[in-house]
């Protein structure tokens, strides 16, 4: 028998017709890649649980007003997102300013035109460079972004949303999103520099 | 092109979201100059080691936590 899957369109259908077990396979589809970006956001489990069940709960609530204008798959994240902002608003660890953040970018810049020579660990065999500690060194750098440049990298880098996607998840423009991704990799891209130039 | 033209491009230059002309323009500086190189190779090689990244899973207890809930509010919802 050939069985196609539902597409979410038909799901939402099928759970607005009374059949619960429709959004169940619905939250079953999207759950890892709420609870993906959740910790990537927050770098806890705990508050990643909790926006978890806060953005299904939303949906839930929601769906009714859900008109598809946007694709579900755009809706759901766009929730979780404002889920994982809300919650890390509620932090009081201080972030970088946005001058410090730029600062810190341009840098490197600066380097390169100072005439010091660069050294290029990307060179390095990739099994080489990728271990426990190296891991480590890319969450930490993950969860110095600043917010609006962090979301925007986990969207795009962790979670593979095309540019214009996230430009609609985050109600940005399209450049906007491409110069803070491009911030954002900059960033870690020094982060991850000065951790492979320290153990040259 | 200069340097600085180049490193507010080179994102755009790795996702190939570059008209080719200005592909080649970049590709003509790289090939001069040493920093903007290692620039881009490690510009590139962070981006690859960041999509490798493992995800992240849900605890099974956390999963069925989310499904008790839902299936609660669900009920709750539909009276």
């Amino acid at each position: 028998m050939n069985q196609t899957v539902p597409t979410d369109t038909q799901l939402i259908r099928q759970f607005r017709a009374g059949e619960i077990s429709a959004l169940e396979d619905l939250v079953y589809r999207y759950e890892d890649q709420v609870y993906n970006l959740a910790y990537r956001m927050l770098r806890n489990r705990e508050d990643a649980e909790d926006v978890l069940q806060d953005t299904f709960l939303s949906v839930i609530r929601a769906l009714d007003k859900f008109k598809g204008k946007s694709s579900f798959s755009t809706w759901i994240y766009r929730i979780a997102t404002n889920a994982a902002l809300t919650k890390l608003r509620q932090r009081s660890r201080k972030l970088k300013t946005e001058g410090e953040f730029l600062d810190e970018i341009y840098s490197v810049h600066k380097q390169a035109h100072a005439g010091a020579t660069m050294i290029d660990w990307a060179a390095n065999p990739i099994e080489s460079v990728l271990n426990e500690e190296a891991r480590q060194v890319m969450e930490e750098a993950i969860a110095e972004l600043p917010e609006n440049y962090r979301v925007v990298f986990v969207l795009r880098d962790v979670e593979g949303l095309p540019a214009s996607d996230v430009a609609e998840v985050l109600d940005l423009s399209v450049p906007a999103v491409k110069s803070r991704l491009h911030r954002a990799r900059l960033f870690l891209r020094n982060r991850l520099s000065r951790y492979y130039e320290e153990g040259a | 092109m200069d340097c600085g033209e180049i490193f507010e491009g080179l994102s755009e230059y790795l996702d190939d979201d570059l008209p080719e002309e200005i592909c080649r323009e970049i590709r003509r500086h790289l090939d001069d100059c040493h920093n903007c190189q290692v620039v881009v190779n490690t510009l590139k090689r962070t981006v690859y080691l960041y999509h490798t990244f493992p995800r992240e899973e849900i605890p099974g207890e956390t999963r069925k936590r989310l499904h008790k809930i839902i299936r609660m509010e669900t009920e709750a919802e539909s009276g």
